[in-house]
C-alpha cells in the first residue's frame, strides 16, 4: 500500500538530494565506500575460500604428502660426487609397518626421460607410481585404460599418456597399443587420461605438466634411482629413490596425529632434513586463518566507512530539518502528528541512504572484478552479499535518521511557523 | 428572533503566562468568551495585546496556563499532543498571513495534505482536492507549485486546504496582510461566502476595513477583552 504521499515523500528525499548535489555526494561517499567494501569483502572472502577449498579438496583433506626436498648445503658444483637424498623405499615400508591409521601409501618417482613415438623424439616428464595414484587423483579416461595392479606386479612395460603428453607427442586414439621408446626401452601405450592442474601454496602433488605414467615397479627396475642431468657442461647426478610419498589417512580426525608420527619416524633416519611433510588439512586451517585476517581488515574498513557514512547522513538530515523548520511547522499546524513527521523524515533518510547503497553496490560489484583482473585473486559475488549490503544501507538510514526525524517532530509548531 | 446558535468554542478564564528570564509576561490575563456556530469574528488589538496568543490557543497550537477551553463541547485544555493534532486536523482550518503552503508540493498536493494526515486514500482525496481547487478558482493550476502562483492565488489554495477536512471552524491570522487591497477584498469575499455557508470564522487583523467584514469584533488590550461589538461596523 504505497500511497501517493509515500511516493511524494520519497520524491521529496530525491529532490533535496538533487538540490544539493555536492553536499549529497560528499555525504553519501562514506556510505558508498562502506557498502562497496562490504560487497568486495564478501566477494573476496567467498572467492578465496572457494578456491582454497577446491584446491584442498583436490589434494585430499585426508592426505599427508611427503615431498623430497634437496637439502641446503649439498654441493651441486661437484661433478664427481653424486648427491644422495630424499625419501626412500625403506621409509615407505617403515611407515606402512609402524604407523597406524594409514589406509594406503602411494609412492611417486619423477623421471625426466627422452621419449620417442614414431619419428617424434622429445624430453618427457614421466611419473612412476602405483595404480592407487589414480584413486587419489581422479581424472577422465580419454582412451584405453589406466595402469592396474597386474602391470605393477608383472612389471609390464606399459605407459599411460596424459592429454598434455599426448598433445606433445602428437598421439591420438590410434596411439593406443603402439610402441613408445623411453630411454631406448620399448613401452606400450595403453591409455590416455585428461589433465588436471593441481596447485596449492606450499604443497603440490607431482602431477603438473606430466606427460606419462609408468608402473612404479617398472620405473624402479628399468630406470633405477640415479638421475643424470647435464647443464652447461657439468653433469649433475642425483640419487633419489622417491620424490613423493602420498599417505592417505583412515579418517580426517587422525590426520594431525599421523602427520606428527610420520615426521617423528622420518627424522630419526634423515639427519639432514631432505623431506617435507605437507598436510592439506593444515593448509585449509591456514587458508581459513588468513581469510579471517582479511575479513577483519576489510570488515573494519567497512565498519568505519559505514559509521562515518551514517554520521554524514545524520548531519545532512539535521541540516535539512533546520532548513525546513517552517514546513514542519505548517504540517504540524494542519494536524500532522509527531509520528507522521518522523515517518516523513525517516522515509527521506532511507531514500537517501538507499541511493548511496545502490551506488555502493555498483562500486562493490566493480571492485572484485578489478581485483580478479589485476591481482588474479578469485572473487565471487553472491546474491546474499548484495542483499546484505543493501539491507545495511537501509538499516543505516533508519538508525541515523531516527534522531533528526525525532528532532523534527519535537519542534514547537508556533516557533516553527515563525521560522523564516 | 430564533434561538441562539449552539456554542462552537468557549474559553473560560484562560490565562497564558510566559516566563522570559526573571520576568513574567501575562499574554492572556483571564479571558472568557463564547463563539457561536456560524459567527464571523474579527479580533483586533495592537501588537502585544494578546490576540495572537488567543488565536494560537483557539487553534490548539498552544495550551493555556490555566482556565478551560471547550471546542465542540469537549475540553481540549488538558489534551495530549496527539489528540490536539487530531483536533486541528478534524475540526479546525488554518489560514495564515504568509499563506504557508508546502513549497515543494503542487496545488493539488497541498490541498490533499490534511486528508492524507487523516488517512484518506488518494482515490478519494485527489478528486476532492481538485474539486476544492476549482471552487477557489484554481482548477487550471493543479500542477503548479506555490512559487508559480500570485499571492492571492496562494491564499486561495490555503483556503481550499483549510476546507479539505470540512472543519466547522476556520482560523485566519491576518489573511490579507500580505496582499494588495483589491486581492485582499477578493479573499474577504471568499471568507464572507464561507461564513454564509455556516462556517465559524475567527480572524485576527489590525485593519478596520478588513474587520468590517466580520459579524462580531473583539478588541483586545493588555491580555484582556477590551470590548465586543456585534452587528455591522458603525
Amino acid at each position: 500500500m504505497i500511497s501517493r504521499q509515500t511516493k511524494r515523500e520519497v520524491a521529496l528525499g530525491l529532490k533535496s538530494l538533487l538540490q544539493h548535489k555536492l553536499r549529497s555526494t560528499l555525504t553519501l561517499l562514506g556510505l558508498v565506500f562502506g557498502v562497496a567494501s562490504v560487497v568486495a569483502m564478501l566477494a573476496v572472502g567467498e572467492g578465496a575460500s572457494e578456491e582454497a577449498l577446491a584446491q584442498i579438496r583436490k589434494l585430499g583433506s585426508n592426505n599427508i604428502i611427503l615431498v623430497t626436498r634437496k637439502p641446503t648445503g649439498i654441493d651441486s658444483n661437484d661433478n664427481v660426487r653424486m648427491s644422495i637424498y630424499g625419501l626412500t623405499y625403506e621409509d615407505q615400508q617403515r611407515i606402512a609397518e609402524t604407523i597406524p591409521g594409514i589406509r594406503r601409501g602411494v609412492p611417486v618417482k619423477i623421471l625426466p626421460k627422452q621419449g620417442q613415438l614414431d619419428a617424434r623424439k622429445l624430453d618427457l616428464r614421466i611419473l612412476g607410481t602405483t595404480p592407487d595414484w589414480f584413486e587419489l587423483v581422479k581424472r577422465d579416461l580419454i582412451a584405453g585404460r589406466l595402469l592396474d595392479v597386474t602391470d605393477e606386479a608383472r612389471r609390464n612395460p606399459v605407459v599411460v599418456l596424459t592429454e598434455h603428453g599426448a598433445r606433445r607427442l602428437l598421439a591420438t586414439h590410434e596411439a593406443i597399443g603402439q610402441p613408445i621408446r623411453i630411454d631406448g626401452i620399448v613401452f606400450e601405450v595403453v591409455g590416455i587420461i585428461g589433465d588436471e592442474t593441481l596447485a596449492a601454496e606450499g604443497a603440490e602433488l607431482a602431477d603438473q605438466e606430466v606427460d606419462a605414467y609408468v608402473p612404479m615397479s617398472v620405473a624402479r627396475n628399468r630406470f633405477g634411482d640415479v638421475i643424470e642431468q647435464r647443464s652447461s657442461g657439468a653433469t649433475i647426478r642425483e640419487k633419489i629413490e622417491l620424490h613423493q610419498l602420498v599417505l592417505e589417512a583412515e579418517s580426517i580426525e587422525v590426520v594431525p596425529r599421523v602427520a606428527a608420527a610420520v615426521d617423528y619416524a622420518l627424522k630419526r633416519f634423515h639427519p639432514v632434513k631432505d623431506y617435507e611433510v605437507n598436510v592439506p588439512l593444515a593448509l585449509l586451517r591456514q587458508a581459513e586463518a588468513s581469510k579471517r585476517t582479511f575479513n577483519i581488515v576489510l570488515g573494519s574498513i567497512a565498519g568505519i566507512s559505514l559509521l562515518v557514512g551514517g554520521i554524514g547522513i545524520m548531519n545532512i538530515m539535521l541540516a535539512t530539518v533546520t532548513e525546513r523548520t517552517r514546513e514542519i511547522g505548517i504540517r504540524r499546524a494542519i494536524g500532522a502528528q509527531r509520528r507522521q513527521i518522523i515517518r516523513q523524515f525517516l522515509i527521506e533518510t532511507v531514500t537517501l541512504s538507499s541511493v548511496g547503497g545502490l551506488v555502493g553496490l555498483v562500486l562493490g560489484v566493480a571492485i572484485p572484478v578489478v581485483i580478479t583482473q589485476f591481482a588474479g585473486m578469485p572473487t565471487k559475488i553472491t546474491f546474499f552479499s548484495l542483499v546484505l549490503a543493501f539491507g545495511i544501507s537501509v538499516a543505516l538510514g533508519i538508525v541515523f535518521g531516527i534522531y533528526p526525524a525525532r528532532r523534527a517532530s519535537r519542534l514547537d509548531p508556533i516557533e516553527a511557523l515563525r521560522h523564516v | 428572533m430564533d434561538e441562539p446558535a449552539p456554542i462552537e468554542a468557549e474559553v473560560q478564564d484562560v490565562r497564558k503566562i510566559y516566563r522570559i528570564g526573571d520576568e513574567t509576561v501575562n499574554a492572556l490575563a483571564g479571558v472568557s468568551l463564547q463563539f457561536r456556530r456560524g459567527e464571523f469574528w474579527a479580533i483586533l488589538g495592537s501588537s502585544g495585546s494578546g490576540k495572537s496568543t488567543l488565536l494560537n490557543l483557539l487553534g490548539c497550537l498552544d495550551r493555556p496556563t490555566s482556565g478551560r477551553y471547550l471546542l465542540a463541547g469537549r475540553d481540549v485544555s488538558g489534551m495530549e499532543d496527539d489528540e490536539l493534532s487530531h483536533i486541528r486536523l478534524r475540526h479546525l482550518g488554518f489560514i495564515f498571513q504568509n499563506f504557508n503552503l508546502i513549497p515543494q508540493s503542487t496545488v493539488e498536493e497541498n490541498i490533499q495534505l490534511p486528508m492524507y494526515y487523516l488517512g484518506i486514500h488518494d482515490h478519494e482525496s485527489l478528486p476532492r482536492a481538485q474539486e476544492l481547487a476549482r471552487l477557489v478558482g484554481l482548477g487550471q493550476r493543479l500542477k503548479h507549485t506555490p512559487i508559480q502562483l500570485s499571492g492571492g492565488q496562494q491564499q486561495r489554495v490555503a483556503i481550499a486546504r483549510a476546507l479539505a477536512n470540512n472543519p466547522n471552524v476556520l482560523l485566519a491570522d491576518e489573511p490579507t496582510g500580505n496582499l494588495d487591497s483589491a486581492t485582499g477584498e477578493e479573499i474577504m469575499r471568499m471568507l464572507g461566502d464561507l461564513h454564509r455557508q455556516g462556517k465559524t470564522i475567527i480572524m485576527v487583523t489590525h485593519e478596520p476595513d478588513i474587520a468590517a467584514h466580520a459579524s462580531c469584533r473583539l478588541y483586545m488590550k493588555d491580555g484582556r477583552v477590551e470590548r465586543i461589538e456585534r452587528g455591522p461596523m458603525s
